[in-house]
């Protein structure tokens, strides 16, 4: 078997909710090794909340920390306690990477910052990774997903002209920077390999966010010109939309860039009459006329499943696609059961479900995704195996509540 | 902290962005385009608005940090050089449609066998395999494809995509940023390269894949863009008015409540804007799934009438000095001038000769203790780097460069 890509990385995983656990998760799935520091008493958002399944709840039932954190162990640790401190700071000697997300400078005071950790491990690389950076004077303010994605511009660009901004769907922000994280940690971790130096990396997922906005910004920036939304419309292609197909709610999209995907277009819908006037014959022509095209294109979509409308347009060289839903992608789609992005993992108290491998693939080593842990299900092979603890020291760990 | 590494970068679009990170990174990036030029020196926004393949500044924001080439590798000449720089390099980022390199002859076991460190990494709407590999994509069918479009819009129009640039491509080059330097830290390993494989279809699931597959997976539910929360079917509002545009605040129920909301009733009480009846609710037991329209409207009435009277600068402040989470839906501008950006030191100075000016780009994705990451320089001007490759490094004659120029090879 083929050396795992991250076979030999240790990671000391402070992380919860969902950007910081999604970036370990890759690390995990690609075989590194990763102890993800739980709690009773104040557990990861994600367990607490749903959805669960069959809509009951359990630490151990919720489908975003199931999803999210396979490939990892548990352990539960009390780190308001100096002896869970101690345990803390062992696992960080004894890691590579040590990661954390809450907001900024939460974790050290908790006395699990930088200075301290590289006092018991020297090459230690720490990320930090929180809304909006260690230092300056929004650092400590609390925030969600959603909101940053507000806060970082996208919100304003999606949506209609004619309307209120709508914003992408759910936490938009979430799933870039968990991108960015690796690549810092990765970075890292090489120059670490070279040089023997570790280093505190301290990651905002705004400052990451703000680099998808790159091109509006310029114009801003040079031009003094803010862009708003503009639907599905681009300055340089049409038909450009999303457009009605048979069906309850069922949408197909199409672009055409070029005189030849227009060509095409035409003789995918038969060639009827209207495309053979002036007013569709060229580009500009069709974008000063869209309303009126994008009316005539649904009257075309409409007779058709969005997957008919996707083999006739792309058998003839046009980009078109589905507007997928939920069941569409995780059972009808053929591409995405090829390419094996769904694993069906069992899980004790769960029961079958399903998670996401990593976005990327790389051809001589494989990738393995195991379930979830449950909460504290690795407190004896962390301590015994990893740390080599005694029975009786492990004991009064017990003793003291630490391990709760 | 990628200073050893030589990239050669064949992407195009939105995909540019991978190798700058890695340029940015410290890694001694080289774009290569068509003596043409890259398709991408086309796409707006321009600078000044004057149209010219020099100013875009989609160009500009996507290959700061890189050395540029020209080099045609549809040309017997262009590939024999191509080979020759895949000898030092180690690692290529390539955005063409799958095949496309092995028809010409640059696949990647013919990039192996001339350096068996060579790290490929390729990205394309649907993977390098499967039955839509070959299937033409744009931003919005990637986006369609992976699922975030359905769940986004107004349920009495179409699902709708986020304006203007592929971000779905976007996410596809940082995922192959990631991919590369995974194989390249593997490779010290190994001593081996590999081929690293980025579908954009891929990760637009990715993104979506909390409100879509996560529900459908667990309990069999479609979330729709008609019916966004599986938790209420009241109308609650999450976009308020401002006095100068919108901000975004969800009023809680359950268990934070109280954590959540008491803090802005502060702040109106402060500014002498407070409401007895949202101070008086009992929130440990309010719940959105029990709870009826008409006390969810009671609820907002005082709210909506405080967001309105100030700006979304003045309730972002707010916000943080009381710890109400209330966040601006901010514009191109509002990012611009942003406090905390400011108070990182987040912006970089560019200079930009040509054009007698600097300009002002977003900085480190990352603050990096021991080897920061820099945006070092402006893109490259086309075939701004030729002689200082090809001359320089390479060692051609003039005449070499003639020929090669004169018969659209570089």
């Amino acid at each position: 078997m083929r050396k795992k890509l991250f076979e030999d990385i240790k990671v000391l995983d402070f992380t919860w909710a969902a950007a910081g656990p999604m970036a370990t998760k890759v690390l995990s799935d690609y075989g590194a090794e990763v102890i993800k520091i739980e709690n009773h008493r104040h557990p990861d958002g994600t367990r607490v909340g749903g959805p669960f399944k069959d809509n009951i709840p359990g630490l151990n039932r919720s489908a975003c920390f199931n999803q999210w954190n396979t490939s990892k162990r548990s352990i539960l640790l009390d780190l308001s306690q100096p002896k869970g401190l101690e345990v803390a700071k062992k696992l960080a000697a004894w890691a590579d990477i040590a990661i954390e997300n809450f907001s900024g400078g939460t974790v050290k005071r908790m006395g699990l910052g930088y200075e301290e950790l590289k006092k018991v491990n020297p090459g230690i690389i720490m990320l930090s990774s929180c809304m909006m950076g260690q230092t300056g004077p929004y650092a400590a303010h609390p925030g969600v997903g959603p909101l940053l994605t507000a806060l970082s511009g996208f919100n304003h660009i999606t949506g209609w002209p004619d309307r209120e901004p709508l914003g992408p769907s759910g936490a938009y922000t979430d799933f870039i920077g968990p991108r960015f994280t690796l690549l810092a940690l990765l970075s890292a971790l090489d120059l670490r390999r070279r040089t023997g130096k570790g280093q505190y990396l301290d990651l905002s997922q705004f400052e990451t966010s703000v680099h998808f906005m790159a091109p509006v910004l310029l114009d801003s920036i040079v031009n003094n010109r803010t862009v708003d939304r503009i639907g599905n419309r681009l300055d340089y292609a049409a038909p450009h939309g999303a457009y009605r197909c048979w069906g309850e709610d069922r949408w197909c999209v199409i672009a055409v860039f070029t005189d030849k995907d227009w060509e095409c277009f035409c003789e995918v819908i038969g060639n009827p009459p209207w495309t053979k006037e002036p007013q569709f014959g060229t580009l500009w022509a069709r974008k000063q006329n869209e309303d009126e095209l994008d009316r005539l294109v649904n009257e075309w979509t409409m007779n058709y499943a969005p997957e008919q409308v996707m083999e006739m347009m792309q058998s003839a060289g046009v980009a078109a696609g589905i507007v997928q839903n939920a069941q569409d992608l995780q059972e009808r789609d053929p591409q995405l059961k090829h390419r094996h992005l769904f694993w069906k993992l069992n899980h004790p108290e769960a029961g079958e479900y399903t998670s996401l491998r990593p976005n990327f693939l790389v051809s001589k080593s494989p990738h393995e995704l195991q379930r979830a842990p449950l909460l504290g299900e690795h407190n004896e092979y962390v301590l015994k195996e990893i740390l080599k603890m005694s029975d009786d020291e492990i004991a009064d760990l017990v003793v003291d509540g630490v391990l709760d | 902290m990628l200073s050893p590494y030589r990239v050669l970068d064949l992407t195009d679009g939105e995909e540019l962005l991978s190798a700058k990170l890695l340029g940015d990174l410290g890694a001694d990036v080289i774009k290569i385009e068509n003596p043409g030029g890259s398709a991408a020196r086309r796409i707006g926004p321009f600078y000044h608005d004057e149209i010219d393949t020099e100013k875009s500044l989609f160009w500009f924001a996507f290959n700061t940090s890189k050395r540029g080439i020209t080099l045609n590798l549809e040309t017997a000449d262009g590939r024999e050089i191509f080979k020759t720089l895949v000898k030092t390099a180690d690692c290529i980022i390539e955005s063409f449609p799958p095949g496309y390199l092995d028809g010409l002859g640059l696949g990647y076991k013919t990039l192996e066998s001339i350096n068996p460190g060579i790290v490929l990494v390729s990205i394309s709407p649907f993977g390098q395999s499967g039955p839509y590999k070959h299937y033409k994509a744009s931003d919005i069918v990637s986006w369609a494809m992976g699922g975030e479009m359905y769940v986004t819009g107004d349920p009495d129009r179409p699902p709708v995509r986020i304006s203007y640039h592929s971000q779905a491509r976007m996410h596809a080059a940082v995922e192959a940023s990631v991919g590369a330097v995974a194989a390249l830290y593997n490779r010290a390993a190994t001593g081996e390269g590999q081929h690293v494989d980025v579908s954009v279809q891929e990760c637009v699931v990715q993104v979506a894949h909390q409100f879509t597959t996560m529900f459908w997976d667990t309990n069999g539910i479609i979330l729709t863009r008609a019916k966004p929360s599986m938790f209420s079917n009241l109308r609650t509002t999450r976009l308020w008015a401002c006095r100068d545009g919108y901000v975004v605040f969800s009023v809680s129920s359950g268990v934070h409540a109280k954590r959540n909301n008491y803090p802005l009733f502060d702040l109106m009480e402060s500014r002498d804007m407070g409401d007895e009846y949202l101070r008086s609710m009992d929130w440990d037991t309010f719940s959105f799934t029990t709870t009826t329209q008409e006390i969810v409207d009671r609820i907002e009435e005082p709210i909506r009438k405080f967001f309105l009277k100030y700006s979304k600068a003045e309730l972002l402040k707010l916000g943080v000095e009381y710890r109400v989470q209330v966040y601006p839906v901010a514009t191109a501008a509002d990012v611009q001038e942003s406090v905390q950006l400011a108070a990182r030191d987040y912006w970089v100075e560019l200079d930009h000769p040509e054009l007698g000016t600097a300009i002002r780009y977003p900085g480190a994705f990352v603050v990096a203790s021991e080897t920061p990451v820099r945006v070092s320089h402006r893109a490259p001007l086309l075939g701004e780097h030729n002689l200082e490759i090809y001359e320089k490094e390479l060692g051609f004659s003039h005449e070499k460069l003639i020929t090669l120029k004169q018969a659209n090879v570089i």
